[in-house]
């Protein structure tokens, strides 16, 4: 059985302008030790889906559908029950590494919280595991800065300490939620090389909310495509990325920059992500997609297995001959950009 | 911090002397003779002139002022009325417990309400309770200090008949002139003055209050401490209340010090002898000394809440860094 089960997960907001779908019918599995990302752009409902697991989302939602951590739903799960799993068994880190740390409080209180909150521990029990787990994110002379303040910390280190905080208490999943979009390239790939040896270490299963296909090709191994609250596209990574059935996964594909084409453009996907408190009718892709049909604005594609494949799932209209070419045309194309 | 807080003292320095000198200037520049005010019914010029002489008024003003400065460097004294030759010293510090009873007593009041009050309504926007704190605030903040204070005597003292609505109380127990003293006493003539204050501030920092906490709420460090696993309550206390009440600390501050240099409307309509009623009578009488003690109390109580403020910013966010 899979470490999470999230089967057809819904989360609804109510706002004054109306009902805003973020997640609209979003389904997938992460086993242990696995890692999944969930790719898409801004407002897709990536971040969404991971904070109604995590039972975090504020205002007025509803939610429905189930996620199932090692057998218990945590959508039903009471306030006080679903704690214990928070930063214990499933812990999360967050997009700004400046602004998730509380500035009034040291490294080491905020280290020993998550530590006391979860165990009977005394100070000076949490005070060694925050430095042990210090010292296992590379801090540099990590004895000296538990007493400091997070202002104190560079972007970068703000983001181990995160992941210090994320992984003290072992958890089962990790879910991180861009971790590495707000800091410098240099540091990003640090932190990425960091999580995945944590990863390796710790044995947690993650999921990498991102949407740099760069990254994911390093470090997934399933991968979920999301568009305007629902899934385009799903499955293993190789599967996605070498074989690609949905034009949105193309469009993502394409739009990566080329370094070593000089002078070549980038190719953006036209257009913006839908409102999603009135999307699109049919295909909510439709109007950004270049292959759209007249079947494309009226009805509704299924989520389909690919021909051979039950576990890659696409839903678009397209013949499978269509999907077949463009696939093979934009993998040779990537394939001779990196070769 | 040693060299934080010195700079600071030199600074206090600068401005004690800028308002002081102002106050001098203005008292010269109004086409009063104070000599002659002074000197009674009908004076001869020759009495005038000698009451002028008595008084120093006959002095250039910088040669006052520079009397002044010495006096109260060297004798730590005020000077002596005008009007009635008591020391101003000692009509400070008749009047200071008085204000700052009223303001003390009033801000207490005032954070007892607002900081309930105000983390409720934050935490339940647009609920019965934020709606009609919002209506109060709005009364709070448009009603005239008078008017509350009027309002306050007529229905609980007049109507009612529950508190004095005038007089104030000796806390250590009654002085000479006075039919009452003690604790009991004093806080029986202060209630309706604090709740005059407290309806007036208080409405002020249940807004304070609400927005602060409603925008920390959605600090990302917020969500980090509730993925942590800690329950609501923990995430108020340790997490929100703390960063909220930076600002609001700031404005307490400079509340109290303001109000501190005199009440004057509320000690009016209670017959509160305080700094405020004091400052009242100099100004009418153009008592120079009581004008300017009264203003150098109050400056001095401004710029130390200022520096007090700012050292317990200091202490409650480590980004701030004095120096």
């Amino acid at each position: 059985m899979a470490l999470l089960e999230v089967r057809d997960l819904t989360t609804h907001f109510s706002t004054d302008d109306g009902v805003v779908r973020a997640v609209d019918g979003v389904s997938f599995e992460v086993e242990k030790g696995k890692t999944l990302a969930i790719v898409g752009e801004s407002g897709s409902g990536k971040s969404v889906t991971c904070l109604t697991i995590m039972g975090l989302n504020t205002g007025k939602v509803q939610t429905s559908g189930e996620a199932l951590f090692d057998g218990t739903d945590l959508i039903l799960l009471p306030k006080r029950e679903l704690r214990e799993y928070r930063g214990k068994r499933i812990s999360m880190i967050f997009q700004d590494p400046m602004t998730s740390l509380n500035p009034v409080h040291s490294i080491g209180r905020q280290l020993r919280e998550a530590v006391t909150l979860h165990e009977g521990a005394t100070k000076a029990q949490a005070n060694s595991r925050a430095l042990e787990m210090l010292r296992a994110v590379r801090i540099p002379r990590a004895e000296t800065r538990l007493d400091d303040y997070p202002h104190q910390f560079s972007g970068g280190m703000r983001q181990r300490v995160m992941i210090a905080m994320a992984l003290i208490n072992n958890p089962d999943l990790l879910i991180a939620d861009e971790p590495t979009t707000a800091l410098d390239v240099t540091t990003q790939a640090q932190i990425l090389r960091l999580m995945n040896e944590l990863q390796r270490d710790f044995g947690s299963a993650i999921i990498l909310i991102t949407h740099d296909l760069g990254v994911v090709a390093e470090t997934a191994d399933d991968v979920l495509v999301m568009y305007a609250a629902k899934p385009a596209e799903q499955g293993a990574c190789d599967d996605v990325f070498y074989r690609p059935h949905h034009p949105y996964t193309w469009g993502l594909m394409r739009s990566l920059p080329h370094l070593t084409a000089v002078g070549a453009e980038l190719n953006p996907i036209p257009g913006t992500p839908p409102s999603l408190l009135n999307p699109p009718s049919g295909c909510r892709f439709h109007v950004r997609c270049p292959y759209a049909m007249e079947i494309c604005r009226t009805v509704e594609p299924p989520l389909e297995p690919a021909p051979g494949d039950s576990h890659h799932l696409a839903a678009c209209h397209l013949e499978e001959a269509v999907k077949q070419r463009e696939a093979e045309q934009i993998v040779s194309e990537m394939m001779a950009d990196t070769a | 911090m040693i060299r934080y807080i010195f700079r600071r003292l030199l600074w206090a320095i600068v401005l004690f002397l800028a308002v002081t000198i102002v106050t001098y200037v203005i008292f010269y520049l109004i086409p009063v003779d104070p000599a002659r005010l002074a000197a009674g019914r009908n004076p001869t010029p020759q009495e005038v002139k000698n009451v002028a002489h008595y008084l120093g008024t006959d002095k250039p003003v910088y040669y006052q002022y520079g009397l002044f400065l010495k006096r109260l460097v060297i004798d730590h004294s005020l000077g002596y009325s005008f009007a009635n030759r008591q020391s101003v010293n000692s009509a400070i510090f008749a009047a200071a417990p008085v204000t700052i009873s009223l303001v003390l007593g009033g801000a207490i009041l005032w954070m007892f309400i607002a900081l309930p009050v105000g983390i409720y309504s934050a935490l339940h926007p647009r609920s019965r309770l934020d709606r009609v704190a919002m209506a109060s605030v709005l009364v709070g903040i448009s009603a005239h200090p008078v008017w509350i204070g009027l309002m306050l005597s007529y229905i609980f003292g007049f109507r009612l008949e529950l508190f004095p609505i005038q007089g104030y109380c000796n806390l250590k127990g009654s002085i000479a002139g006075q039919s009452c003293g003690g604790p009991i006493d004093w806080l029986y003539h202060m209630v309706l003055p604090w709740l005059t204050f407290a309806v007036l501030y208080a409405a002020f920092y249940v807004r304070m209050i609400r927005t602060n906490v409603m925008e920390t709420l959605n600090e990302d460090y917020v969500r980090t401490a509730r993925a942590k696993g800690a329950s609501e309550i923990r995430v108020m206390v340790q997490h929100v209340i703390r960063n909220a009440m930076l600002p609001v600390v700031t404005m307490l501050g400079m509340d109290i010090a303001i109000a501190l240099g005199g009440a004057v409307l509320t000690e009016t309509v209670f017959g509160l002898p305080g700094l405020g009623k004091l400052a009242i009578t100099g100004i009418s009488t153009f008592d120079l000394p009581i004008i300017v003690g009264t203003v150098v109390f109050a400056s001095v109580m401004v710029i130390s809440f200022n520096l007090l403020v700012d050292i317990l910013y200091a202490w409650v966010d480590p980004r701030i860094r004095l120096a």
